[in-house]
């Protein structure tokens, strides 16, 4: 095909054009205005609203949105033809139009206004076409957007947005001529229907139907990054006052392309909470006393100074910065003497790092959100993307409509599963079997990529023998998986290339996680998905910077770049840059911090924005250790169900009020803006650790501003050696980049693996159950899962009122059959016990959980759902076992 | 009759499915499928849009956008045992067609759009039957009444009181 570009004459002026465009896009590209109300940039054209009409010589009216440029065509844009079919078309939109423009919205930034000022509408035509009044109830269901049908147009923009861009098809037109309306299924409130309140509809609505609550115009904006998932929008802050008052999607952005979700475009609200903390507060007779930054830090670092090596221990925060996570561990390391740091990616993506470390050589994510689109299959095992990854669930169900096959490995029924060619319901804790089942049929087939395995990996052999003990019968009877589905997944996976797996926390919160995650590996390394474009394994992170806590070393055995304490050079390396003594001995993960407090071997503890108390396995543990210790200091936006236990709690500044870097889930690292003051005294989480460390009489955080920290950064960690504030200004950089040249890195292991030989490795793996299995007086188990409309432990997004609206209680997930076995109706206040704790929550019966499988989020402090589940441990990576814990229900 | 979890029975999901070998894709078997679901059902309820979505690969809202697009199909109310249209196009309208309509409604008692209190008939009103040369015409089930008249009326409405009684309609 020519590629090369054209030139069409558009009312005599010749405009350049590339081949594919319509004549819309090439007379828009050019800066000449066509009337149009359908067309939407990022959406196929339909040609409904018959606004864009141009004369063509031959073929007179055509509607120039659906009329593909060709070389030398002669366009014309006026002509008394087109002003009267144009004319018309517009005034029938009018007639019946809400009128009173100035109260709407819209107001100005309405595209109804600009077309009709441009055609020029006649009064007298207006009134022959008014009809009946036909008035609409206003949909106001929805906490963050109205829904005025008076005043649509029907362009259909929100339909096919809500179908090509969100693949939800929440909304669509019903009934016909002038009772046409865009409604949802069973003309429901939006609230009750399908909808996932992105917001994507609404900011493309071109007149005032759709339109957000609440969102005054800001008087600026500051570009900067959402602070929810790993995936790491771009997104834009709206100033008004003192106060942000919007966002908006960032459309350069090759992460998101200006799209956003529910907590992404609406969940800010919790930047200006009243409940923000805004002074250091120090506890007194067990109440907590406000007190000046110089008393605070006077008290935290005289106490600490009594708690120096391994009696003392860290959290770090993956909501925080990479500035900030560097200063923590270098603090902990240089300023207390110990490596006893570590953060929440220990309950998250610990197990992909020891186990992609072992087969790649490298734990992150091995390529790009870009490249999803371009997938000819998608294997995604443990992953509720819609729900905990929204904007890269729009880039795999993009893939699937661009041809890929998508299989969704899953116990639950999860939302994905509507874009799926296949889906395998498997047993919670089956993932090994289910994997290498399907290894075995690829390797017994002969499908597996001979030359990669032969040339750029190791270890086959041994790993092809641990393959017998998976015979088809073993597998259907452990994953609960029809062994039909099992084969055509394999071979789907394994001859439809680029395959890409994307798998998240139902893999690596299992006793054997590191397992889960060698088992992706060994499928990507057989088949020959990996170190190609399109292709690899995809750990989806789930905080937004927990890969950069991670590479920062806010880990105990591993400074920054994931260089290891216990290596002597290393060591050295950094003993000189700081300029003065480490410890070799790696410190302890975070879950055996609570083990370590609870023995009297930790005495002090200090807490970055983490909420453990709801957030570790078996909480009442860890709840009871936290009251144990001499010292507890915490730095928080809110006081939390953790922190109130504190001694003392010194207030953070939001990430709208600090400036930093995080690096999302495909190791871009990007530019986090300060676009409003801290309330009170607040201050950024790197100032707050630099002024304690210059207390406590340490060189070496004299930073006057994170790019000085991010400086030191480049200069000892080498995959981040090229990055610097003045490169972030034109966009984020993907690590590795080791050098101020380097462009930064799209998909890893191209050439080689990280590996000492550089070639893959594949792992033997055995099958080995979860720790807990279910009995007669725990008949069922117990998996955790996540609300598309909070994040984690909810600090956040229960103070966003909308989101609270929106869901605002847990609710036990369980099948009709169980239900119907225990008495149990839906709405049903129920108990759950484990052998640990017990909670209670209402019951919701459906049909998206496996018999004998229920389900629970963790974001509801008034049902702790981890006050259930089981702490034992991989044995590798540390991890808890929360995915899976044997639980009894009965109705309270 | 048992219905699977769908909402619409197995005999149903047979038939839909016996159609889609003659479409290129499932969404094109929507419309005679949406007729199967009316003929069996008397109306397609929201379950069976539910059903329907499912079995063909649509979302809800889609299957309604078209359902509701056609004047022939029904949502909420079953209709009767006998559909009725009477066609008001310019054809029959010239040669009496309205007052006919108007004649028939008084017979049954009902409106245009309405279904006798006990279930036997509904009346609708037809844009065009393609019967101009036999204006003014009717379709009833499936049958069309040439030239009608009102006497042809009255024995029209006498022929499903008996078919009534002697229950000899197929029930919806």
């Amino acid at each position: 095909m020519d590629n090369s570009n054209m030139t069409i004459t558009i009312d005599g002026q010749p405009v350049a054009a590339e081949p594919g465009m319509t004549i819309l896009e090439a007379a828009l590209a050019a800066g000449i205005y066509i009337p149009n109300l359908c067309h939407h940039p990022d959406l196929k054209p339909v040609g409904i609203c018959r606004l864009c009409m141009v004369e063509l010589d031959g073929r007179g009216l055509t509607l120039s949105c659906m009329t593909p440029v060709a070389e030398g065509m002669d366009v014309r844009t006026e002509s008394p033809d087109i002003d009267k079919v144009r004319r018309v078309a517009t005034e029938l939109l009018i007639a019946n139009h809400y009128p009173d423009c100035l109260a709407c919205a819209k107001n100005d930034r309405c595209e109804l206004q600009r077309i009709a000022a441009y055609v020029g509408v006649d009064q007298k035509g207006l009134e022959r076409l008014r009809r009946t009044e036909r008035r609409f109830e206003v949909d106001r269901s929805n906490p963050f957007f109205d829904y005025d049908p008076n005043q649509c147009v029907l362009c259909g923009i929100c339909v096919r947005t809500c179908d090509e861009i969100v693949g939800v098809n929440a909304l669509d037109y019903a009934f016909r001529g002038f009772q046409t309306v865009v409604s949802t299924f069973g003309n429901r409130p939006i609230a009750e229907s399908t909808c996932v309140s992105c917001g994507e509809c609404v900011v493309r609505c071109p007149v005032g139907a759709l339109v957000p609550k609440d969102m005054p115009r800001p008087s600026r904006e500051v570009k900067t990054i959402c602070p929810y998932c790993g995936v790491g929008c771009s997104l834009y802050l709206g100033v008004r006052g003192r106060r942000v008052v919007s966002v908006r999607g960032d459309r350069e952005s090759p992460v998101n392309q200006g799209r956003l979700c529910v907590k992404g475009r609406f969940g800010y609200e919790f930047v200006n909470h009243p409940e923000r903390l805004t002074a250091p507060l120090v506890k007194r007779n067990g109440r907590f006393v406000e007190v000046s930054w110089d008393e605070a830090l006077g008290v935290v670092a005289e106490r600490l100074q009594g708690y120096r090596g391994d009696q003392f221990a860290a959290m770090a925060s993956a909501k925080c910065t990479n500035e900030e996570n560097y200063v923590i561990q270098k603090f902990v390391r240089r300023v207390m003497g110990t490596n006893n740091v570590d953060h929440c990616a220990r309950l998250c993506h610990a197990p992909s790092v020891t186990g992609l470390v072992q087969s790649f050589g490298s734990g992150a994510m091995t390529y790009s959100i870009g490249e999803i689109q371009d997938a000819a299959s998608i294997f995604a095992i443990g992953t509720n993307t819609t729900s905990a990854h929204p904007v890269l669930a729009l880039e795999i169900k993009r893939a699937v409509r661009r041809g890929a096959q998508l299989i969704v490995a899953n116990p639950k029924e999860i939302d994905l599963v509507r874009h799926a060619c296949l889906f395998l319901q498997h047993r919670p804790g089956s993932d090994v079997a289910l994997m290498m089942g399907m290894m075995r049929v690829i390797v017994d087939e002969g499908l597996e990529d001979k030359a990669f395995v032969a040339e750029r990996c190791e270890n086959f052999e041994a790993f092809r023998e641990s393959l017998s003990a998976f015979g088809l019968d073993f597998v259907e009877t452990t994953t609960g998986v029809p062994r039909e589905k099992i084969v055509q997944a394999a071979r789907i996976y394994a001859t439809r290339k680029p395959g890409a797996i994307f798998y998240s926390m139902g893999i690596t919160q299992h006793t054997h996680g590191t397992d889960n995650v060698l088992a992706t590996s060994n499928l990507a390394l057989l088949t020959g998905n990996v170190g190609r474009t399109s292709s690899g394994v995809n750990p989806l992170r789930g905080q937004n910077n927990v890969q950069g806590a991670c590479d920062m070393g806010a880990l105990p055995n591993v400074y920054p770049g994931y260089q290891k304490v216990s290596d002597p050079d290393v060591q050295a390396k950094f003993e000189r840059a700081w300029d003065g003594p480490l410890s070799p001995n790696p410190g302890l993960a975070l879950t055996e911090m609570f083990d370590a407090i609870d023995q009297g071997r930790l005495k002090a503890l200090y807490l970055m924005g983490e909420n453990p108390a709801l957030s570790e396995a078996d909480a009442n543990h860890a709840r009871e250790a936290l009251e144990k210790l001499e010292f507890f200091v915490s730095q928080d936006i809110f006081l939390t169900e953790s922190n109130r236990m504190a001694h003392v709690v010194l207030p953070a500044a939001s990430f709208a009020e600090k400036d930093g870097t995080f690096t999302n889930t495909e190791r871009r690292v990007q530019r986090v803006r300060r676009a409003i003051e801290p309330p009170g005294q607040a201050q950024p989480d790197w100032w707050i650790i630099c002024q304690l460390a210059r207390r406590m009489d340490v060189g070496g955080f004299d930073f006057s501003h994170p790019s000085e920290i991010m400086d030191e950064i480049a200069r000892l960690t080498p995959s981040y050696g090229g990055i610097s504030y003045n490169r972030l200004e034109n966009g984020g950089l993907q690590w590795p980049c080791p050098s101020a040249d380097h462009p930064g890195t799209r998909y890893l292991h191209a050439q080689r693996f990280n590996t000492p030989s550089g070639k893959g490795r594949f792992v033997p793996l055995q099958y080995r159950p979860p720790a807990e299995e279910v009995e007669p007086q725990y008949p069922l188990v117990l998996t955790t899962d996540r609300s598309l409309y909070h994040f984690h432990t909810s600090t956040m997004t229960r103070r966003v009122e909308g989101l609270e609206k929106l869901d605002g209680r847990e609710l036990l997930r369980i099948h009709p059959d169980d239900a119907q076995r225990l008495g149990i109706a839906d709405g049903d206040r129920v108990q759950v016990r484990s052998r640990r704790g017990r909670i209670e929550v209402q019951a919701q019966v459906t049909e998206i959980c496996r018999p004998g499988v229920v389900s629970l989020t963790f974001h509801f402090w008034e049902a702790p759902t981890n006050v259930l589940t089981h702490a034992a441990l991989d044995p590798v990576a540390k991890i808890p076992e929360t995915k899976v814990c044997a639980v009894a229900v009965e109705k309270a | 009759m048992s219905t699977t979890r769908r909402g619409l029975s197995e005999r149903l999901v047979e038939e839909i499915e016996g159609l889609l070998p003659r479409y290129p894709t499932r969404r094109a078997a929507l419309l005679p499928a949406l007729h199967l679901v009316q003929e069996e059902l008397g109306r397609v309820p929201h379950e069976a849009v539910v059903g329907l979505a499912e079995l063909l690969g649509l979302k809800p809202a889609e299957v309604e956008d078209t359902l509701t697009f056609y004047g022939f199909f029904r949502q909420d109310e079953p209709l009767g045992r006998v559909r009725v249209w009477v066609c008001r196009s310019l054809s029959c309208s010239c040669r009496g067609g309205e007052e006919l309509l108007e004649y028939l409604g008084q017979k049954l008692g009902i409106r245009p759009g309405q279904t006798t209190p006990d279930g036997r008939v509904t009346l609708e009103v037809a844009e065009c039957l393609g019967a101009c040369d036999y204006a003014p015409a009717m379709l009833a089930d499936g049958t069309l009444h040439k030239n009608l008249t009102k006497g042809k009326i009255d024995a029209f409405v006498e022929s499903i009181r008996q078919d009534a009684s002697s229950g000899g309609l197929p029930g919806a």
